[in-house]
């Protein structure tokens, strides 16, 4: 071995990659790859971000259907449930792809990153868009179960929640991220996503509708921002469903403040923005350096 | 070693003060292209705040560093594409497998797809992982790790290789092997090696040394010049009568022998040559006489008031918590 390689070794001049955007782009795919290529070889989280879903929807939604009324002839209480069930099921995925560089510190990895030629944001960004292109494929797969729910299988529908799933993803990545950059190990993990990524999910009416919750709790609703990522998701699924408008108001009411009803697209921008100002958070945190 | 090319690195008044702490005071020395670099001192010298802001990790709170040429403030991308980094602490993606590892540091580094394959043959090759590239990397050893590590350091064709305490924590047999690779690396590659170690017998390996002691280098210069310049050899001499064999000593040669653990020790300059005079002249029995060179060891105790196994202890503590990893 010794002497072939001898002969075959010489200094490969390394051509210079581009510079400025392109590069910061180039380098942030390169992260995102490593982020598909491990959640690809991780068969257990693949299926550990299944089962909780399914537990929400079929055993929950079934079990609560006999008790719960959902104040309609014609629709479910899994049907109810299952924009929310993909809006958890979104959340807890991006906020472990986001968290994961913590493992990424605690093992290293995170340094080999850190000394390359790129830039920081560039790193976070790869991380953020693979984590959530990670969160929204694991949405997928739930979303293929949505006849199951009584949720027509319809392509607009299915886009309009793809869209939606990933725009999630993405802000709650980003999310991950910052909670990342400020859990110091692996062991405050747990804790800090049970006592910050609970409570935003019970209080997002993920789980019950928002017309006609006490004051206090209507308001919890209003300031947290995931129900700016479940309100719009189940917009959507509603919009496709036949529903009478009695119904509607019901299960669908919509986010209003101080009477004014939200639209639409202003709920999706303001969940962009927050993504984005985590974003630009986490970065400057990762980005100190001395 | 080429003296006749810029220096691989070269450092001039090099600072670093965390809050009042003055970590590096001052540091001057240049490393030469193609020379293998060893940098000792006991932990808390500053040695590891010296390496991160030559590597680019830290930023120098005064004073000017250069690394191929390019200078380690102003241009730190260039000096990061030219430089490859061991660490003690592992940084590899032990979920991917050693070929998706180098191939995810080919593409940061900017190693056009059209050689990168091609170059990680030759790194795993060297380094004798060839045959195991497709294996995930939690599969491997501690010096399997290590090796892929400094096959990973090279695959961007770096010109400054530095290695921090490459055979830490790696058995014997492991460390020599390690060793080979590290050898057959310095002929094949046109390389300055920038290492720091712990370990006596790897420091005689390098071609220069620089201690380095409460923030500021000590001694710089090849081993062999360190260790004439604390001087003397020992001579360590049994007798059947110590006491007149010392004697004769201070009479014959006006030289100080102690007794120590059974046997008289003296310190003289060229031993080996002393020797013969010594037996000759002593007029006292000698049942056995050995002479010892001065080690690296006494030259670090020299400087440093420690022995070099003593410098050693939790490795690492100088990192910035952020970029501490754990093997």
């Amino acid at each position: 071995m010794t002497t072939t390689v001898q002969t075959s070794l010489e200094l490969a001049p390394v051509e210079r990659p581009p510079t400025g955007l392109a590069a910061d782009i180039r380098a942030a795919r390169i992260v995102c790859h490593r982020e598909l290529l491990r959640w690809l070889k991780d068969r257990r989280r693949l299926a550990a971000g299944l089962v909780q879903p399914l537990l929400w929807l079929f055993v929950l939604g079934t079990g609560l259907s006999r008790v719960v009324s959902v104040g309609s002839e014609n629709v479910s209480f899994r049907t109810f449930l299952f924009p929310g069930v993909l809006a958890t099921s979104v959340m807890f995925t991006a906020v472990f792809s986001g968290v994961s560089v913590v493992w990424d510190r605690e093992f290293g990895f995170l340094r080999e990153m850190l000394v390359a030629p790129i830039r920081r944001t560039s790193i976070m960004a790869g991380k953020c868009v693979g984590g959530a292109i990670v969160a929204t494929a694991q949405a997928v797969i739930i979303l293929a179960l949505a006849g199951l729910a009584d949720v027509p299988y319809s392509p607009v529908l299915m886009i309009e929640l793809l869209a939606v799933l990933f725009l999630a993803s993405l802000s709650i990545t980003a999310f991950g991220l910052l909670l990342g950059a400020r859990v110091a190990n692996i062991q405050s993990v747990m804790p800090v996503i049970q006592t910050v990524i609970t409570p935003m999910m019970f209080l997002s009416g993920a789980l019950y509708p928002t017309s006609g919750l006490p004051v206090w709790l209507a308001f919890a609703t209003k300031i947290n921002p995931v129900t700016y990522a479940v309100n719009p998701m189940r917009h959507v699924v509603f919009s496709h469903l036949d529903l009478t408008p009695a119904a509607a108001r019901v299960l669908d009411p919509g986010l209003t403040w101080n009477g004014w009803p939200v639209p639409f697209a202003l709920q999706l921008v303001i969940l962009a923005g927050l993504g984005l100002l985590v974003f630009a958070i986490a970065v400057k945190r990762f980005s100190k350096t001395d | 070693m080429a003296t006749d090319r810029p220096p691989a690195i070269r450092v001039q008044d090099l600072q670093k003060r965390f809050g009042d702490v003055e970590a590096v005071r001052g540091v001057d020395f240049e490393v030469h292209a193609g020379e293998t670099f060893g940098f000792l001192g006991p932990n808390g010298a500053g040695k590891s705040t010296t390496i991160n802001m030559l590597c680019t990790l830290l930023r120098p709170t005064g004073g000017r560093a250069e690394v191929a040429g390019f200078d380690v403030v102003t241009q730190r991308d260039d000096v990061r594409r030219e430089i490859g980094l061991v660490f003690q602490d592992m940084t590899l993606d032990t979920y991917l497998s050693a070929a998706q590892n180098l191939r995810f540091h080919g593409q940061l580094y900017g190693v056009p797809s059209a050689r990168l394959e091609t170059r990680m043959r030759q790194v795993l090759e060297l380094v004798g992982l060839w045959d195991r590239r497709d294996k995930d990397v939690s599969t491997f050893s501690g010096g399997m790790k290590r090796r892929l590590e400094i096959a990973r350091g090279l695959l961007h064709s770096p010109r400054v290789l530095f290695l921090d305490e490459p055979t830490v924590g790696l058995d014997p047999q492991t460390r020599a092997s390690i060793w080979e690779y590290l050898n057959e690396l310095r002929h094949a590659e046109d390389l300055t090696i920038f290492l720091t170690t712990h370990y006596m017998d790897e420091a005689e390996n390098c071609d220069r040394i620089a201690i380095m002691d409460a923030g500021q280098i000590v001694a710089l210069d090849t081993p062999q010049a360190l260790k004439a310049a604390i001087g003397t050899d020992r001579i360590r001499l049994e007798t059947d009568d110590e006491a007149a064999a010392a004697a004769a000593i201070k009479r014959q040669f006006g030289l100080e022998a102690s007794s120590v653990a059974g046997a008289l020790e003296l310190h003289v300059p060229d031993g080996e040559r002393f020797v013969p005079r010594l037996l000759a002249d002593l007029g006292v029995a000698v049942r056995s006489v050995s002479v010892t060179r001065p080690t690296l060891d006494d030259v670090f105790m020299t400087f440093t008031g420690r022995t070099i196994r003593d410098a050693e202890a939790n490795p690492g503590s100088e990192i910035p918590a952020m970029f501490r990893g754990r093997r």
